[in-house]
């Protein structure tokens, strides 16, 4: 009995920090989504009006999505790689792959239009070689690009977690049971590191679809992602409310999409690593 | 467990102590004066040019300037009608005057602190968005033209501002990214009124703006700079005191108003919002900005024009006697300025504008 309480006693400072800048908040964004900007009194009118931005959910969830497996798909062999090196070579290697993150994430983005436009680097590059100029920045591949290489280590951060505490026996004993290294792959190491895979596809793709600045620098005209619209209602399209029901659907459909997946890969989420 | 405990306390309060003597800011005895501004709109200094700020910090020791920029008219007023923030001078476009004037968010202006306000021409006094001019000092004025490269733009397809939807220079074309200055390109077009609140036409304007889109490289604001001098676009419409700066980088830039079609004149003024907590100090700033020969040093940096005939003697001639900068008064003429539009109106046409841009 005395240890539970103390147990209760040593979680209250998180409660309240929850509470304080968690619940209320989002019953602040509540109210915002079911008030009218001019009057302020109560109306269904913002909720009526997501309809007009359903396309644009659309598109923010499958460029996150595409996103999220892209960098699966570079980010698991390395992460992979780096389990199986010496204690010192990981730390180092773990150390590489955390260091762009040290730099501003507005920064490496810009960096980014700098080699990519019409009369940057790399077009300045290939016209000096006589190739011509490409059409780089300004597409959907400049945003997905730009997405994978802002999120990529926060899908290999969790999937090294999970790798580096694979017991290499497991592996062992299924090459000598005659498994090919395909086999051992599908069958031990992937399955074993499922939560590792769930958590970073998590992680790379609920700040992917609410994400703003991207697709402002690196997109064409035509690419609005749902964090774009948000982002001008609040900052001057001087509309809180149509930008407080947004964000609420936003927020609904990424705890669906996340709990889907969870679903699907038959992780219940106790296993999931955060990092 | 406690030691610990001891040591966490101890830690946090002196990390408390150290934010506090940070927070108050007035540790030297100086006034913090905050200055909310559009972006590259106050010289700084750079190219020999007046150092304004510094120069107003020499002047009044005891006060120093905490100076922040905004990008549109609407995300400074977005930004105060938020509230939660101390600013004590802003520097709201004439319909945005007018609207915050209607709103209660302005304080009047003393102008016995303001003496310099005798040098503002005539010409910028009882204006529509404040006529008995009781909140408001011009800062400078403008027109909205088009901008554009000469290296690529055909002379004979400058006729208008259909130039902007010209499918000859597809993905080379520049659009304002705040939905005043953008409906007010279309309505010119279209031959309506530069305030219109009446809906068809307003969902005409944003037909129109839809039309333009597959051509639009980027919607933008201040990013044009960059953009028009490294000639990654070719045509842009902007403001023409920024054209005379972006015309110093690179030659190759000319200015157009499409007279026949009119174009938009804009004041841009010096107010004090209510959310104001040194009221003096930045009366004396607003007086500081109008003595002739600080606005001359001023307006020789950010290039715009100034209200101020006196200042001119401090500028250098060819940009007191640029076109783009003081147009004949036939010219001026065939200019309209923004009115105030209601809340629901402006939001309104923001929503018409974020329906072009997503679709």
């Amino acid at each position: 009995m005395m240890r539970r309480n103390k147990t209760v006693l040593l979680s209250v400072p998180y409660i309240l920090w929850m509470v304080a800048f968690t619940l209320i908040p989002l019953g602040v964004v509540g109210y915002y989504a079911l008030t009218d900007p001019d009057t302020g009194a109560f109306t269904w009118g913002n909720l009526q009006a997501l309809g007009t931005y359903l396309p644009v959910f659309g598109e923010s969830i499958a460029y996150s999505v595409v996103s999220a497996l892209i960098c699966l798909v570079l980010g698991y062999p390395v992460a992979y790689f780096i389990a199986q090196r010496g204690p010192v070579a990981q730390k180092l290697l773990y150390m590489l792959v955390m260091l762009p993150m040290c730099m501003s994430f507005l920064l490496r983005t810009l960096a980014w239009v700098a080699l990519l436009q019409d009369t940057g680097i790399i077009n300045q590059i290939l016209q000096a070689l006589g190739i011509g100029q490409m059409k780089l920045i300004r597409t959907p591949g400049a945003v997905v690009l730009g997405m994978v290489y802002n999120y990529l280590p926060y899908m290999i951060l969790p999937l090294y977690a999970i790798l580096v505490k694979m017991d290499n026996r497991l592996i062992e004993a299924a090459e000598d049971l005659g498994c090919t290294p395909v086999q051992t792959f599908l069958r031990v190491i992937l399955p074993l590191s499922m939560p590792g895979i769930v958590s970073g596809i998590t992680m790379v793709f609920v700040p992917a679809v609410s994400t703003f600045y991207i697709s402002q620098k690196l997109g064409g005209a035509d690419t609005v992602l749902i964090g774009d619209v948000i982002e001008r209602l609040f900052k001057q399209g001087d509309n809180a409310n149509l930008g407080a029901a947004l964000s609420l659907l936003l927020m609904v459909l990424v705890l669906v999409c996340t709990g889907l997946m969870n679903r699907l890969t038959g992780s219940d989420g106790e296993d999931v690593v955060v990092v | 467990m406690k030691r610990i405990m001891a040591i966490f306390l101890a830690a946090l309060v002196a990390l408390c102590a150290a934010g506090c003597t940070q927070a108050s800011g007035t540790s030297d005895g100086r006034i913090t004066l905050n200055v909310y501004n559009w972006g590259q709109y106050i010289s700084d200094g750079s190219d020999g040019c007046l150092d304004v700020i510094a120069a107003f910090e020499e002047a009044y020791p005891n006060i120093k300037v905490n100076y922040t920029t905004y990008d549109s008219n609407e995300v400074m007023y977005t930004k105060l009608a938020g509230g939660g923030i101390t600013v004590d001078v802003i520097f709201p476009s004439d319909y945005m005057v007018a609207r915050m004037i209607d709103e209660g968010l302005l304080l009047e202006l003393n102008f016995d602190n303001i003496p310099n306000y005798q040098y503002v021409d005539d010409a910028f006094k009882n204006t529509a968005y404040d006529p008995e001019n009781r909140y408001s000092v011009p800062y400078t004025w403008g027109t909205v033209g088009i901008i554009y490269n000469t290296k690529y733009v055909d002379e004979e397809d400058v006729t208008g501002w259909e130039l902007l939807w010209n499918e000859k220079y597809d993905d080379k074309i520049l659009m304002f990214d705040n939905s005043r200055d953008a409906f007010g390109i279309a309505e010119l077009l279209l031959g309506y009124s530069l305030n219109t609140t009446d809906p068809q036409q307003l969902q005409a304007c944003a037909e129109l703006l839809a039309q333009q889109k597959p051509l639009v490289q980027q919607y933008v604001m201040d990013q044009i700079f960059d953009l028009m001098e490294n000639e990654e676009a070719w045509i842009a419409p902007y403001y023409a005191g920024d054209y005379l700066v972006m015309a110093e980088e690179n030659e190759a830039l000319e200015f157009y108003l499409p007279e026949s079609q009119g174009f938009n004149l804009f004041i841009d003024a010096m107010c004090i919002p209510t959310c104001c907590q040194e009221k003096e100090a930045a009366e004396l700033f607003i007086n500081f900005l109008c003595d002739p020969e600080i606005a001359g040093g001023n307006m020789e940096w950010i290039a715009y024009s100034t209200p101020i005939s006196a200042a001119k003697e401090y500028m250098p001639e060819e940009m007191v006697e640029s076109e783009v900068a003081y147009p004949s008064d036939e010219l001026l003429a065939m200019g309209s300025s923004f009115d105030y539009l209601p809340g629901s109106v402006s939001r309104y046409m923001e929503s018409l504008f974020l329906e072009v841009r997503i679709r």
